[in-house]
């Protein structure tokens, strides 16, 4: 298994979705090696992408994203399927 | 129509049949207060924030419905944090509503500001800034709708004030519509299983929790519980969703459960945890909880499954609807040999109680107001007195046992108890307060006579904060830190300086005459009960020990 996991949020776009999320993983003392996050579409919604480490509480970390309001799917990928974070770091 | 944002907010939460608001006026809600000027809906005027929003804690835990609670900005704001944290952790529906500064100042450090949207986010279930009034329309009926869905929890809405005071033009209200939130049909494959292991255990225990009053679900658990006599223990939050006489009801687990109940639990081959959240008060050192049981944990809240405890088989749904469809494929089972042991059990590790006679005793004067005080319902503080009023207190019915199980609030118990007799102003309300508690929330004494509702307060004074005396003593070698109060405030007094009638218990005679003659006069009275300094809760697991390596109680 890699060592890292991306997961891809589509939330929705309003200063304070990043809060949430953000805080979600200090408050629940979750790893968070990396964020990426733009409006997407008309700017209702936005992505988020966020780089975890592939650990046992990977499974709690998604449910308790699941459960934020503004958070309206939530996808896991490994890091060879989803390379931004990739790409930030050739930036 | 054109009405203003803060007659539009009002008129939002008439609509949501909203009928008392517990609060603060202040600058930044001015608007809002102006408008309630105009509603039905009563006004109760708290003497802290925090107050008020246990007042409206104790509306929505004895009925189960949103209530609701207005602070200003600010410190209005910041002194409500610490009760709807209590609301976070206990599941309560609250709709918190404060005021902010205008718009054009937000990030300004205004006079009052403070970023009460981003303090609220790590406690609320959610929480929403209103940047614009047609919002209004939907964030509070959506507070509500979210408030009390699925595991219901506190919600904020911060509103500034601008967009209180300005007005707008709008069609009409929109219709308040039912919505019936589509629910996934629960997995047959899963409720076969769970069907199988039950039918098949000897020694099946059922765990429940706050999630069963919060879902009304105690008649279906004890449908299962009879038809395949399982025996039932609860947790602190559970009280009250069983049959108290009946032979298979275990009473609490945990730190201060009785002695038979952590026993039988660790000799439990299947664990049904249902709405529960394996707290560790309940679960003591969670790697020797229950360690020859299988487990099936249902609850709500998906996010709970496998969060602290790897489990057999789980479910996330509404155990009512879990339960409809599980019963029928019970078998129904006398399961004679784990009944008699529960029997035996009872009788050879019973929760030990003190001499009748030792009047004073916290358990005997518990014990004794429990006898006068008919369908009461009881809030507590939170210490000892919260402890012993959990192990004897005969909590006959869900939501009539108000405490705050998670987050462990001392002060919850006085303004908890207005807001449960401002809901049921029909049945007397006990509150038993720790001196060290009751002194962390005393000012909602005004508010009480304000209001003059029947609530007894009954103090449980020993002078010390004492269960941190009791761990210092068992824990610390008794290096007494902190814990005593040099001075021994006239509790009687005081209640009678807010106009309360106020009585202390005279240590030499019995108390019980004194005792019924208060609690029969309706209205408001605080009485003072001396109790002896020294006394611990017994049995306690301790810290970092599993349920089975109680001490004392024997």
């Amino acid at each position: 298994m890699e060592e890292y996991s991306v997961i891809e949020l589509l939330v929705n776009n309003h200063p304070g979705v990043t809060s949430h999320v953000v805080g979600l993983f200090s408050r629940r003392a979750f790893n968070l090696e990396g964020v990426i996050g733009t409006r997407i579409g008309s700017g209702a919604t936005s992505k988020i992408y966020l780089l975890v480490k592939n650990d046992d509480r990977l499974d709690q970390i998604v449910k308790q994203l699941k459960k934020l309001y503004d958070v309206i799917e939530v996808a896991i990928h490994s890091e060879t399927e989803c390379t931004i974070f990739n790409n930030v770091k050739e930036i | 129509m054109r009405m203003s944002g803060a007659d539009i907010t009002i008129k939002l939460l008439e609509n949501q049949g909203i009928k008392v608001i517990a609060g603060i006026p202040g600058g930044g809600n001015l608007p809002l207060y102006d408008a309630l000027y105009k509603s039905n809906i009563k006004h109760v005027l708290a003497r802290h924030e925090q107050g008020a929003a246990f007042i409206a804690q104790g509306i929505a835990r004895t009925t189960g419905k949103a209530a609701v609670c207005f602070a200003t900005s600010g410190p209005g704001a910041t002194n409500l944090l610490t009760a709807i944290a209590d609301a976070k952790l206990d599941s309560v529906p609250m709709v918190a509503i404060t005021g902010q500064v205008p718009f054009l100042l937000v990030g300004t450090d205004a006079f009052q500001e403070v970023d009460t949207y981003g303090l609220t986010v790590p406690i609320t279930k959610h929480n929403f800034f209103v940047r614009s009034i047609e919002e209004l329309f939907t964030v509070i009926p959506e507070a509500f709708r979210y408030a009390e869905c699925g595991r219901p929890g506190p919600v904020v809405i911060d509103i500034p004030k601008n967009l209180q005071s300005e007005m707008y033009e709008f069609e009409g209200f929109p219709k308040l519509e039912d919505i019936d939130e589509y629910v996934e049909p629960v997995n047959i494959h899963f409720l076969k299983e769970a069907a199988e292991y039950i039918n098949s255990s000897k020694k099946p225990v059922l765990y429940i929790g706050g999630g069963i009053p919060i879902a009304q679900g105690e008649e279906l658990i004890r449908k299962l519980s009879e038809k395949s006599n399982i025996p039932v223990a609860t947790t602190l939050m559970g009280l009250g969703s069983f049959p108290l006489d009946n032979p298979l009801y275990l009473g609490m687990l945990g730190m201060h459960g009785a002695r038979y109940t952590n026993i039988l639990l660790e000799e439990a081959d299947l664990l049904l945890a249902f709405g529960v959240r394996f707290d560790d008060r309940a679960t003591g050192n969670v790697g020797k909880f229950c360690p020859r049981a299988k487990i099936i944990h249902i609850d709500i809240d998906e996010a709970e499954i496998g969060k602290i405890k790897k489990v057999d088989l789980s479910i996330q749904g509404d155990i009512n609807k879990v339960l409809e469809d599980l019963i029928p494929l019970i078998e129904e089972n006398s399961r004679k040999a784990w009944v008699e042991e529960i029997r035996t059990k009872k009788m050879e590790l019973p929760f030990v109680l003190p001499d009748k006679k030792d009047y004073y005793h916290p358990l005997n004067i518990i014990k004794m107001v429990s006898e006068m005080s008919g369908n009461a319902i009881v809030t507590t503080d939170v210490g000892q007195h919260q402890m012993w009023t959990a192990q004897v207190y005969p909590v006959k019915e869900p939501r009539t046992f108000l405490t705050s199980g998670g987050l462990g609030t001392m002060g919850f118990g006085l303004p908890a108890a207005i807001g449960a007799a401002i809901a049921m102003p029909d049945r007397m309300v006990i509150c038993f307060a720790g001196d060290g508690s009751l002194l962390m929330n005393i000012q909602e004494l005004a508010t009480l006579a304000d209001l003059g509702l029947n609530v007894k307060i009954i103090v449980m004074n020993n002078g010390h904060l004492g269960l941190v005396r009791q761990q210092q003593q068992m824990f610390y070698h008794e290096h007494y830190m902190a814990c005593k109060f040099q001075t021994d405030p006239d509790f009687a007094m005081i209640a009678e300086g807010f106009k309360i009638k106020g009585y202390t218990l005279s240590r030499d005679i019995n108390p019980e005459e004194t005792l019924k003659k208060i609690l029969l006069e309706k209205g408001p009275a605080l009485i003072n009960v001396p109790i002896n300094q020294f006394e611990n809760v017994f049995p306690i697991v301790p810290p970092g020990a599993g349920n089975t390596e109680m001490v004392g109680g024997e």
